[in-house]
């Protein structure tokens, strides 16, 4: 549970939030200057705010009318940095139990072998940090805030300086982490397929302000085109869970509610999996075609049109069991098929771009 | 060549002990100006520079005269460390190593200043981020990353004030025993009628003490460049 109003005031830069969410992941989202990591900063304690306050967890980290400001290291948040930063002179080992060892004994809540363990950092133990690679560095300044037991984590672009595969592999873990500890999270990101896949409730600022807030999908497709003007830019997230995989010809079929997924790759396990559709590989039918390559339908209702007169319209639909799926297709194709809201439809999503860099 | 007599013994041990009383006392203040400078935006800044490299550019007896005024025994804060401390400096050996640590200690801030530049100061940020306090930040992080560059300030800074003459002998003169460090002593032989055999050897000593503390200082910072 995190709660928070800050006004800051700077010479070519003003920034006024106010927020409470108690999603286990809230995405910051914005464009580069917007204000998402100087409220990083606010909620680390890196800089104090003009006026306002800060409440994680029912703790008053800041409160300026009453003269609270905590020091960084009382705020007890666990920081996870865009380059890991980890202590270049220390093990592995050192640098995970750091934040350990200045927690006070009543407050060590974290389990050091489930961290160790979830996080795959067990035989990373005895070596330097600058042995690593990028992605363990990334695993390992995970497991050294986790186990400072912190009342939130505070993630400031954890992934973007990954490269794509080590990106898929972090978003994961960070899943994992958001389901087995209970941690709030809190996600700076600039990605909004990032945001789609991990978040519960995500708020968009610009210019130091929030220009909306909900779930991602509710908020991700109009700001993101606000944002960033890019119809790739649009991502869906639904969840699924993997039914089984097919060894002859290297493809997974995710169940859903609206239908079967099929997945260009083989994926372990048995378990929930989120899968991230870009808009643009959306298309619509009206009934379900029988002689296609595609092998992605899924059923839903038409619940909202976006189209102000551009040549594209993003089309929203409401799937069976509740996930929303964006598609962008052309203005004269709605109009040709005599689409509008409430009607039912296919939604045809081509494997191919479904493959294990989506997930 | 080894053949040296006490007077000579009498002065190289007095200059080990002068320049490591001077590396000693003047290390903790070298860290301290040498983090100022490295990372904290004030004013008085540059100030600040230019007087701790004062000694670099003054003529050494210049800095000798203003130590004698100011720490003499009549001097202002000479004067307030003997009355209140039983702290002297005129004509005693840590006079001498005042003197040496003054006209040391910008080549001790040079590089304690060039390693605590080279770290990132983020991590001191990570470190607080997880509950280490400003104090145990710097002794945890920041100090042992810059561990280098203060080994090689402490090891420029003894060779300077094993060597310094100039300031030493205008505060403290050159007397046997209590401050006639190498340096005076060579002067003193070389007044003599028939002291160049002497002033020869404390020479080649003072000049290998000097090429080892130098090479030392290279290597040491090659492996610093190496490593970051």
């Amino acid at each position: 549970m995190i709660s928070l109003d800050l006004r800051l005031k700077r010479e070519d830069f003003e920034l006024s939030c106010a927020l409470t969410s108690d999603a286990r992941v809230l995405a910051l989202h914005g464009p580069s200057g917007a204000g998402k990591s100087t409220l990083a900063h606010l909620i680390a304690g890196v800089i104090r705010p003009d006026d306002g306050r800060i409440v994680v967890d029912g703790v008053t980290l800041v409160d300026t009318e009453s003269g609270v400001c905590l020091p960084p290291e009382k705020r007890r948040i666990g920081v996870v940095f865009q380059d890991a930063l980890l202590f270049p002179h220390l093990s592995v080992k050192s640098n995970i139990l750091f934040g350990q060892f200045f927690t006070p004994a009543a407050e060590r809540r974290a389990p050091f072998d489930a961290i160790i363990e979830t996080l795959g950092v067990g035989h990373l133990l005895d070596r330097r940090p600058a042995t690593l690679s990028g992605g363990e560095r990334q695993r390992v300044a995970f497991a050294r805030a986790l186990l400072s037991s912190p009342r939130l984590l505070l993630m400031d672009e954890p992934m973007a300086a990954l490269d794509h595969a080590r990106r898929l592999e972090i978003m994961s873990l960070i899943e994992k982490l958001r389901d087995e500890f209970r941690t709030p999270i809190v996600l700076v990101s600039h990605s909004a397929e990032e945001i789609a896949r991990l978040a519960d409730e995500a708020v968009i600022i610009d210019k130091g302000h929030i220009l909306a807030r909900g779930a991602p999908l509710d908020v991700l497709p109009g700001a993101s085109r606000l944002i960033e003007g890019g119809r790739f830019g649009l991502i869906n997230s639904l969840a699924a869970r993997i039914a089984s995989v097919d060894e002859t010809y290297g493809v997974t079929r995710l169940a859903h509610p609206a239908g079967e997924i099929l997945v260009t790759a083989r994926l372990g396990g048995t378990g929930a999996a989120r899968v991230a559709v870009r808009a643009t590989d959306v298309a619509l039918a009206k009934s379900s075609p029988i002689d296609t390559s595609v092998r992605t339908i899924l059923r839903g209702t038409i619940a909202k049109i976006d189209a102000n007169g551009s040549p594209l319209a993003f089309v929203t639909l409401e799937l069976a069991g509740g996930d929303k799926l964006v598609a962008a297709v052309t203005r004269l194709a709605l109009d040709e098929l005599g689409l509008a809201k409430g009607s039912e439809v296919f939604a045809l999503v081509k494997s191919v771009a479904l493959d294990e860099r989506s997930l | 060549m080894l053949d040296l007599s006490a007077d000579d013994l009498t002065a190289i041990f007095l200059s080990l002990k002068v320049a490591g009383a001077s590396t000693f006392f003047a290390l903790p203040f070298a860290v301290f100006i040498g983090y100022a400078l490295a990372r904290w935006r004030f004013p008085g800044h540059a100030a600040l520079n230019a007087i701790v490299h004062l000694p670099l550019v003054l003529p050494p007896v210049v800095t000798g005269f203003a130590l004698l005024l100011l720490f003499g025994r009549r001097g202002p804060i000479g004067a307030f460390l003997d009355a209140h401390l039983g702290i002297v400096f005129a004509f005693r050996w840590t006079g001498a190593a005042l003197a040496a640590a003054v006209m040391s200690f910008p080549l001790m801030v040079r590089p304690v200043r060039l390693a605590f530049e080279s770290a990132d100061p983020r991590l001191a940020g990570a470190a607080r981020s997880l509950g280490a306090s400003r104090l145990w930040a710097f002794a945890l992080i920041e100090l042992p990353l810059a561990a280098n560059g203060l080994l090689v300030g402490a090891i420029l800074g003894f060779a300077k004030a094993l060597g310094e003459f100039g300031a030493t002998i205008t505060f403290v003169s050159s007397i046997p025993g209590e401050t006639r460090t190498i340096p005076s002593a060579i002067y003193a032989l070389l007044q003599a009628p028939d002291g160049d055999a002497s002033a020869m050897r404390l020479a080649a000593i003072s000049a290998t003490i000097a090429v080892a503390a130098l090479v030392a200082s290279e290597a040491l910072q090659s492996r610093l460049g190496g490593r970051s």
